[in-house]
């Protein structure tokens, strides 16, 4: 199976993902074979579909051959979570390949999940993940130790968040406050995004059991500013 | 790719319209448009982010109903065109990702295009105009360019642009090459002057519509409101021109009507809103269309073409026509649905930019939320 995997919850990434059946006794595995990523969280409109037609030869002739396209839904800041679906959602029309969402914390999760079989010291329990929601605010959710989603996505103050270790940009930027909340911030993820890849893989490990993921409608969590306006003020 | 007459789909998402449009050379095949508006009316105003998230659930739909009404398939495209600015810099960015994720998937060039200029090419596909505008020898008309085909239809004209979103006079010398503005709001949009004063006289969103219709029941002249940037010392002479000659502002005039209202409410009067939706409305087609047909006279320029919602004014219709005719200007003034923002006018230019010869843009390119018009495409 190859999927092309797309997040711009927080960076813009892409990536292609092939998974390999399982077979004489050894277990279905999926791998990388291509990915794209900026370092910046402010030019997925400019580099984000260039960056998926490098994981080409011919895109156009190669599209279609893909069995799913999984795109982050979020949750992230506005505008830039919206290229990718955009993008998204017009390959999976154009090629007629499926298209599924997975929700973008889940990826880190992911990430923290493989670092964590390596790392025994990394954690061992209940984790949560945080990016950065701007406003002084983290999007954020709580996983367990193989990484499912137990609660969220929420967006609140990093000074809201249960205590415990907290993976992800957002724990870097709000370090202080978390650690006098009793969380603890390892380094190795202090400054990590959810990518393209890490989501790819785990969309991939979902659907190869035959998991159902998520429709790509994006995860705001936050209304729009807009208010309505009350009535205007009589001069009497 | 067929330069001739070639087939090309466009895709508008500037502000709260998404429109998708398909064109055969000038002929239109498909103009597609899903309206956010109704989600807006609450709060009397387009709200940005409301609209970028309409456009991206309105996209893939509109696009396919746009292939099904013209009857073509994505392989038979010549080329994609979308609009990169000016606009709502979140709304633009939804469209040119589909866009760019369109021209890669389906293997076409993509056309960043300027949507000032795109209003003006709508006025290509209005079949009712083509045969007034292409080819009439009036010593400083519109003239054919001389390569036939269509081409340069459009050459030598004067834009009146009047939206909830810009107001400004263009000279087109060649709507794929030289195109440059020589007026524009300094403040607030016509339309949107229109929507803010409607919501001081308690009248709906959008508020066009609702004081165009109330203004036929009331006197124009019942009240002076200020006409803007239309003293001497903003517009000069025709020797030595003022800094805002052919500019507009509205911001003073919709103080003074707020000032009005307040004034009746404050003597305990109940405001006359019929004369005074009348006179605003007046105070502003009068500056708008004056200042038109001056831009027009001084530049050598004898057909005045109509564009944006704005078109729809019936007072705006007459005032223009009257001014123009008065002094010899041909006015033109396409159909409604072309006039409104829509994706047949940016695949109009796009077709115009194929048939020029002129390089796509690439799928590099950032929108731009205040895009020049003097960039009819992005290079
Ligand atoms: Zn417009």
């Amino acid at each position: 199976m190859l999927i092309l995997s797309i997040d711009t919850s927080a960076i813009a990434s892409a990536a292609l993902i092939r998974t390999v059946p399982a077979s004489y006794g050894a277990k279905a595995s999926a791998a990388v074979v291509g990915s794209f990523a900026t370092e910046d969280t402010r030019s997925h409109a400019e580099v984000l579909v260039p960056g998926i037609e490098s994981l080409f030869g011919d895109a156009a002739v190669e599209g279609p051959a893909l069995d799913a396209i999984v795109v982050g839904v979020g949750p992230g800041p506005f505008t830039g979570l919206r290229s990718g679906i955009a993008a998204a959602r017009m390959l999976s029309f154009v090629w007629e390949v499926p298209l599924h969402g997975v929700m973008s914390l889940d990826a880190l999760a992911w990430d923290v999940c493989g670092a964590a079989s390596r790392d025994r010291n990394l954690m061992g329990g209940e984790f949560l993940i945080a990016t950065d929601a701007r406003r002084k605010e983290v999007y954020w959710a709580r996983y367990s130790p193989g990484a499912t989603l137990l609660e969220g996505p929420h967006v609140g103050p990093a000074a809201e968040l249960p205590a415990l270790p907290v993976f992800g940009a957002g724990a870097g930027l709000y370090r202080d406050e978390l650690l006098a909340r009793g969380c603890t911030v390892p380094d190795a993820f202090a400054d990590a995004q959810p990518t393209a890849a890490a989501l790819g893989l785990r969309a991939a490990a979902l659907l190869v059991c035959g998991d159902r993921l998520l429709p790509s409608a994006p995860l705001y969590l936050r209304e729009s500013d807009a208010k309505v306006p009350g009535p205007r003020k009589r001069a009497l | 790719m067929n330069r001739t007459e070639p087939l090309i789909l466009g895709i508008e998402s500037s502000c709260d319209e998404t429109g998708v449009g398909i064109v055969r050379g000038t002929q239109l095949l498909a103009n597609v448009v899903s309206s956010s508006m109704e989600e807006h009316i609450r709060f009397g105003g387009v709200i940005p982010e409301i609209a970028s998230r309409a456009h991206l659930d309105a996209m893939v739909p509109t696009l396919r109903a746009a292939l099904d009404a013209a009857g073509v398939s994505l392989a038979e495209i010549d080329a994609i065109a979308v609009t990169s600015g000016p606009g709502l810099a979140g709304a633009l960015m939804v469209g040119v990702c589909a866009a760019k994720a369109l021209a890669v998937a389906a293997g076409k060039p993509l056309y960043a295009i300027n949507h000032l200029v795109a209003h003006v090419g709508a006025a290509l596909l209005d079949e009712s105009l083509g045969a007034v505008s292409v080819g009439e020898d009036d010593g400083g008309g519109p003239q054919e360019v001389g390569d036939g085909g269509g081409l340069g239809r459009l050459a030598n004209i004067g834009a009146l642009l009047v939206s909830g979103g810009h107001t400004e006079i263009l000279r087109v010398g060649s709507i794929a090459e030289d195109v440059e503005m020589l007026g524009s709001t300094i403040d607030d949009a016509a339309g949107e002057a229109f929507d803010k004063v409607a919501r001081l006289l308690g009248l709906n969103y959008p508020g066009g519509p609702a004081i165009d219709a109330l203004a036929k029941t009331g006197n124009p002249r019942a009240i002076k409101f200020p006409r803007g940037l239309t003293v001497p010392k903003y517009m000069g002479t025709p020797a030595e021109p003022g800094p805002h000659r052919y500019d507009f502002s509205f911001s003073g005039l919709k103080t003074a009507v707020a000032r009005c209202v307040e004034l009746f409410e404050a003597q305990g009067q109940q405001p006359p809103v019929a004369d005074i939706a009348a006179s605003f409305q007046e105070a502003v087609l009068d500056v708008i269309t004056a200042k038109a047909v001056l831009a027009c006279r001084e530049n050598g320029i004898t057909t005045l073409l109509l564009g944006g919602g704005v078109a729809a004014n019936s007072r705006l219709r007459e005032l223009a026509d009257q001014r123009t005719r008065a002094v010899g200007i041909r006015l033109l003034v396409p159909r409604l649905s072309l006039c409104t923002d829509n994706g047949a006018m940016v695949a109009a230019l796009g077709a115009q930019l194929v048939m020029r010869g002129i390089l796509p843009s690439g799928i590099a390119f950032a929108p731009d939320s205040s895009m020049p018009v003097s960039s009819i495409s992005l290079r």
